[in-house]
C-alpha cells in the first residue's frame, strides 16, 4: 500500500464513478421504474408486471428472442473459432505489428458503414449477383434472401466481418505475453498436430487474456441495433431493433413494454455470459481428461486451412463492402445487372442540401472532443496506479468493462430522461457525455499494456537524478508513450464515429453525425447520398489511425528506440 | 404604453389576430426553429432547407430539419421531456406530422395551440368543419396543427418491364399470380405500409362508412374479414412468399429501380417524375391509382406544448401556407406536392403561377388521380397493424 498519488487516484476515480459509472445506473432505474409499470407522464402510475405481460404478448416476441440469441452467439462462436484458426495457421509467418497494421481498415470502419456497404455486396441486386449475372442468365435480380433473411445469416456474416479482425488483434497481443515458437516446436517434437498444439497448449494460456474481450463481442452481438436493421430480418427483427421500433411506435403505452424488453436485454447478455462461464467450467474438466490422454489429432491440419480460407474470404467481402461505397456515392445511374455504374457524377458529394459538410464537422468536434478527454482521464487513471505502485484490482478492471458489456439500448433511453431533468439533453454536452461513457473503457484498455510494460529502469534513472514523479510523467513517460497514447486516440475517434444510439438519443436528433445521418439514409432510397456519408464514416478512423502511425514516424525520425513498441 | 398602442391599432384594423400577429413576429425574429420531418426523402430535405433561407430573409427565422427515421421518435421525444418535468424549452419545436401520431399528442395533450386561425394566410384554407384542412384522418383538427402538403396515394410501375397493371384492390390477387413475386409492400409498422391495408380496406370493406367511425369490436371484425381474406390469397405470390417486407417506400422504390419487384407505391404522386430526373427510376416508370379512386390526406405541422420556439414555429407555419410558397412546392422540379390551399380564395395572379408550373410524363394531372378516399378513423390503423402483426409475424 502506498499513498503516493492519493489525491490523484479519487480524482480519477470519483471522475469515473460519477460520470461514467452513474449515469449507466440512472439510465437503469429510469428504464426498470417503466419496466414495472411507473411511467407518471403517461398517468402510469402503480407498480405492476403489466409491462412485461404486454412485451410477451407482443407480436413476434418469441422469434425475436429466438433470433437474438441465434444470431448472437453464433457470430460470437463462428468469430472466435476463426480467428483462433486464422492465428494458428498464420502467426509464424507475421509480426504483430505487421498483422495489426492489416487489420487497421477493419477496426476502423464503423459497424453501420460496413453494413450499408455489405447489403450492397450481398444484396440479390448487390455486387455478386451483378458479377455473376452474364453467366446464369439473371435480367433481374434473383429472388433469394440474400440479406434480412430470417435466419439472420447476413447479419451474423456482417458481425463476423468485423468481430473476427477485433478478436484476431486482441489474441495476437495476447500471444506476445507467452514463448508461443517454443511450445509449437516442443508440442511438434513430440508428435502434436499444429491445431492441437494451439488447442491444447497455447489457448488454455490465451483464453484467461482474451475472456473479456469475448464477452464484449458477445454482449455486443446480443445487442446490436444499427446492424441488424441493415443487415437482420425485420419481420420479426432482432430483439434490440424491435425495442428500439417499441420506444419509438405511434402508440406510446408500447415505452412500457420496450423498457421491460430493455431489462429482459441485460439478463440475456447474463445470461449469454454465464453460458460461457459454464462453457469455461465444462471445457476446464474435460479437457484435463482429454490432454492426458495425449491424441496427437494430427487430422485438425484440414480444419486450419478451412478457418483461413473463410477467414480471409471475409474480408475480401469486407473489402469489397468498403469499395462498394466509395463507387455508389461516385455513381449517377447504376441498373442492375450493370457491374460498373452506367454514368458517374460527383454531385452526390458537390449537393450542399445534403449537408454532408455538418455532419462531418459535428463529427470530427465529438470524436476529438471524446476521444482527447478519454485519453487524459486514461493517462489520469494509469499514472495514479504507477504512483500507488500496484496493479489493477479486479472491481477496477470490471468498472472499465461494464460499459462493454451492458446492452446500449437498455439504460441510454432511461439516460435521456436523467439528462433531461438535469437540462443538458439536447445539445453537444450530452452527447460528448454519453459517447465517453463507450470511448474512455477502449482508450484505457488500449493503452494499459503498452503504459505496463514502459521500462521502469528509465524512470529510475530519472528519479535518481532529481525529477519529481509529474516531470517523469511529462518529460519520460508521454513522449516515450507517444505512439500508444496516439494509437489510444485513435482508437477513441473510430468508437465515437460509430456510436449511433448514444448520438441519436442525447442529442434529440438535432446533433447530425455521419453515423445518424448513414443510418437514416439507409432507410431511403439513394444508396448514392447514402455511400457519401458512409465513405466518409469509414475514412475519418482511417485518418485517425494515419495521423497516429506518421506523427511519432515523424518527431521521432531520429529516435530510433522510440518507436513505441514495448521494451522487454 | 406597448399593450395600449397595441391595442389601439387592434381597433384601428379591426382584426385582433393581425395585431397578434405582429406580436409574433418580433418574438419569432432571431428564433432558430427545429423542425423533426422524416428525412428519408432527399427532395423534402431541400425544400426544407429553401424554406429556412426564406424565413431567414423575411422574418430573421432559421429552420433546422432534425431528421427522423419515423415521425413517433419525435413523440417518444416530447413525452419524455414532459416525464423529466422539461414544460418548458423544449428539444422540438415544430413537427410533420398526421394520423396516429396526431391523435396520440392530442390525446395526451401534448400540443401547443389552437393556433392555426391566428396565421393570417389561414384565409387561402377551406377550414369548414368537413374540409380535408379540419379533419386529419377523421380527428378534428380544431386548430392543433396546420396543413402544409397535399398526399395521395399512388402505385408506380416501369411500363417497360409490366404491360397490365391491377384495375382495382381486388386485381392485385390475379395479377399477382400472373407476376409472382413481383409485388410487395412495405412492413404495416411502417406508415406506407398501413396505408397500403387501409387502401384495400376501404374497397374491401362491406360498408365502409364505418371506418369513419372509432373501431368496435364488433364493427372491426366483420369488416375485416375480406380484407384478411382477400391478402391471405394474395400473400403466396407475394416477394419472398410474403414474409418478408421492405422497410419503407423508399427501399421498396429501389427495388423498383433494380427490377427486383414491379410495383412500388408513394403517398406523393410526384415522386415518380422526380426520381426519373435524379436517376433513380427508369424513364419509363409511370403512376397509376385504382380506378374506385385513392386514399388521401394532407400532410400537417404541429407544434409540442414546451416548445421553445413556439412563436418562430408558427411564423413557418404561416409562411407554408402562403400562395407563392404553395406554388413553389408544387413545381416538379422542386416537390410536387399539390397543393393544401382552396383555388376559390386564391386571386387571380396566384392561380396563374400555378397554371404555369412544368409538366412531366410521369406526373399525373390531378384528374387523372381519380376520386380522393378518406382515410379510415386514426384507430383502426393501429388495430389494423397490430391484427397484421399478430396474423403474419411467426
Amino acid at each position: 500500500m502506498n499513498n503516493d498519488g492519493r489525491y490523484l487516484r479519487l480524482t480519477v476515480l470519483s471522475i469515473v464513478g460519477f460520470s461514467l459509472i452513474l449515469p449507466i445506473f440512472l439510465g437503469f432505474w429510469q428504464t426498470g421504474r417503466a419496466a414495472f409499470g411507473l411511467f407518471p407522464a403517461l398517468g402510469r402510475d402503480t407498480l405492476s408486471l403489466a409491462p412485461w405481460r404486454e412485451l410477451v404478448m407482443l407480436p413476434g416476441f418469441g422469434s425475436s428472442l429466438k433470433l437474438t440469441l441465434v444470431t448472437g452467439v453464433s457470430a460470437t462462436v463462428f468469430s472466435l473459432l476463426l480467428a483462433t484458426g486464422f492465428c494458428a495457421a498464420v502467426h509464424s509467418r507475421v509480426t504483430p505489428g505487421a498483422g495489426a497494421r492489416m487489420l487497421t481498415p477493419f477496426l476502423a470502419i464503423p459497424h453501420a458503414a460496413l453494413a450499408v456497404g455489405l447489403a450492397f455486396v450481398l444484396a440479390p441486386s448487390g455486387w455478386i449477383a451483378r458479377g455473376l449475372a452474364p453467366f446464369v442468365g439473371w435480367d433481374r435480380p434473383p429472388d433469394l434472401a440474400t440479406v434480412n433473411d430470417t435466419w439472420g445469416l447476413a447479419l451474423i456474416i456482417g458481425l463476423m466481418i468485423k468481430e473476427v479482425p477485433f478478436l484476431l488483434l486482441v489474441i495476437l497481443s495476447a500471444l506476445t505475453q507467452i514463448p508461443v515458437a517454443k511450445h509449437v516446436s516442443a508440442g511438434r517434437a513430440l508428435g502434436y498436430g499444429r491445431g492441437v498444439v494451439w488447442v491444447k497448449i497455447i489457448m488454455p494460456q490465451v483464453w484467461p487474456m482474451i475472456r473479456l474481450p469475448v464477452w464484449v463481442v458477445l454482449a455486443y452481438a446480443l445487442s446490436v441495433v444499427d446492424v441488424a436493421m441493415i443487415l437482420g430480418p425485420s419481420n420479426p427483427p432482432t430483439l434490440a431493433v424491435a425495442i428500439t421500433r417499441w420506444f419509438n411506435a405511434a402508440d406510446p403505452g408500447q415505452i412500457l413494454p420496450a423498457s421491460a424488453g430493455a431489462i429482459l436485454q441485460v439478463l440475456i447478455i447474463a445470461l449469454g455470459i454465464a453460458v460461457f462461464v459454464l462453457g469455461e467450467c465444462l471445457v476446464r474438466r474435460v479437457g484435463r481428461w482429454w490432454l492426458r490422454r495425449g491424441g496427437r489429432g494430427l487430422s485438425t491440419e484440414p480444419g486450419l486451412h478451412l478457418a483461413s480460407v473463410i477467414t480471409v474470404v471475409l474480408m475480401a467481402i469486407g473489402m469489397l463492402a468498403m469499395l462498394s461505397l466509395l463507387i455508389w456515392s461516385l455513381a449517377w445511374r447504376w441498373p442492375f445487372p450493370q457491374f460498373l455504374p452506367e454514368s458517374w457524377s460527383l454531385r452526390s458529394w458537390t449537393n450542399s442540401s445534403s449537408g454532408w459538410q455538418r455532419a462531418l464537422s459535428n463529427t470530427v468536434f465529438l470524436a476529438i472532443t471524446t476521444a482527447v478527454l478519454s485519453v487524459a482521464l486514461a493517462i489520469a487513471w494509469l499514472e495514479g496506479e504507477d504512483r500507488a505502485r500496484r496493479g489493477r484490482a479486479a472491481w477496477a478492471e470490471a468498472l472499465i468493462y461494464l460499459p462493454l458489456v451492458i446492452p446500449q439500448v437498455g439504460f441510454l433511453y432511461g439516460l435521456n430522461i436523467a439528462f433531461l431533468k438535469i437540462g443538458i439533453s439536447g445539445d453537444m454536452t450530452a452527447v460528448i457525455w454519453a459517447q465517453a461513457i463507450f470511448v474512455f473503457p477502449y482508450v484505457m484498455i488500449a493503452l494499459s499494456d503498452p503504459w505496463r510494460g514502459l521500462d521502469h529502469r528509465t524512470l529510475d534513472s530519472a528519479a535518481a537524478l532529481g525529477a519529481g514523479p509529474f516531470k517523469r510523467l511529462v518529460k519520460i513517460k508521454l513522449p516515450i508513450l507517444l505512439r500508444p497514447i496516439l494509437t489510444a486516440t485513435a482508437i477513441g475517434v473510430a468508437v465515437s464515429v460509430a456510436q449511433y444510439l448514444p448520438t441519436l438519443f442525447m442529442g434529440a436528433g438535432r446533433i447530425a453525425t455521419l453515423t445518424t445521418e448513414a443510418v437514416t439514409l439507409s432507410s431511403g432510397s439513394d444508396r448514392r447520398v447514402t455511400g457519401v456519408y458512409a465513405a466518409l464514416q469509414t475514412m475519418l478512423p482511417f485518418v485517425a489511425y494515419l495521423a497516429a502511425f506518421l506523427i511519432p514516424a515523424f518527431l521521432h525520425r531520429n529516435r530510433r528506440d522510440l518507436n513505441g513498441t514495448i521494451q522487454t | 404604453m406597448k399593450h395600449l398602442l397595441i391595442a389601439a391599432l387592434a381597433f384601428s384594423f379591426g382584426t385582433p389576430a393581425l395585431a397578434d400577429w405582429q406580436q409574433t413576429l418580433d418574438e419569432a425574429r432571431g428564433q432558430t426553429v427545429f423542425w423533426n420531418a422524416w428525412g428519408g426523402d432527399e427532395r423534402t430535405n431541400a425544400f426544407i432547407a429553401w424554406v429556412s433561407e426564406q424565413t431567414e430573409a423575411q422574418y430573421g427565422v432559421k429552420v433546422e430539419q432534425v431528421k427522423l427515421s419515423n415521425t413517433a421518435e419525435a413523440v417518444t421525444r416530447v413525452i419524455s421531456e414532459k416525464a423529466a418535468g422539461r414544460d418548458q424549452d423544449g428539444s422540438i419545436d415544430m413537427i410533420w406530422i398526421n394520423g396516429p401520431n396526431f391523435l396520440a399528442m392530442k390525446e395526451q395533450g401534448l400540443l401547443h395551440g389552437p393556433f392555426v386561425a391566428d396565421l393570417p394566410n389561414a384565409q387561402y384554407l377551406d377550414l369548414g368543419p368537413t374540409s380535408a384542412a379540419s379533419i386529419d384522418f377523421t380527428v378534428p383538427v380544431e386548430g392543433m396543427e396546420s396543413p402544409w402538403r397535399l398526399a395521395k396515394f399512388v402505385f408506380t410501375y416501369d411500363s417497360a418491364r409490366v404491360s397490365v397493371v391491377p384495375r382495382t384492390m381486388a386485381d392485385f390477387v390475379s395479377w399477382a399470380a400472373d407476376h409472382p413475386g413481383g409485388f410487395t409492400h412495405p412492413a404495416p409498422s411502417n406508415f406506407m405500409g398501413a396505408t397500403f391495408l387501409k387502401q384495400a380496406l376501404i374497397e374491401l370493406a362491406p360498408d365502409a362508412s364505418v371506418l369513419q367511425q372509432p373501431v368496435s369490436d364488433a364493427a372491426y371484425g366483420v369488416t375485416t374479414a375480406p380484407l384478411w381474406e382477400w391478402y391471405d390469397a394474395l400473400r403466396p405470390n407475394m416477394w419472398r412468399d410474403g414474409k418478408t417486407f421492405p422497410e419503407n417506400e423508399s427501399i421498396q422504390q429501389q427495388m423498383l429501380n433494380d427490377g427486383a419487384v414491379d410495383i412500388s407505391m408513394s403517398l406523393d404522386p410526384a415522386s415518380t417524375a422526380a426520381a426519373i430526373a435524379q436517376g433513380l427510376l427508369p424513364e419509363t416508370a409511370r403512376v397509376f391509382v385504382p380506378e374506385d379512386g385513392s386514399i388521401g390526406n394532407i400532410s400537417f405541422v404541429a407544434i409540442p406544448y414546451n416548445a421553445a420556439h413556439a412563436a418562430g414555429a408558427e411564423v413557418v407555419a404561416n409562411f407554408l401556407i402562403a400562395p407563392e410558397t404553395q406554388a413553389h412546392m408544387q413545381n416538379i422540379d422542386v416537390l410536387g406536392s399539390f397543393s393544401v390551399l382552396d383555388p376559390s380564395k386564391l386571386d387571380a395572379p396566384a392561380l396563374a403561377t400555378f397554371a404555369a408550373l412544368p409538366a412531366s410524363d410521369a406526373l399525373p394531372t390531378l384528374e387523372s388521380l381519380g376520386p380522393t378516399l378518406l382515410e379510415p378513423h386514426a384507430s383502426w390503423m393501429t388495430r389494423l397493424t397490430e391484427d397484421w402483426a399478430r396474423r403474419y409475424t411467426k
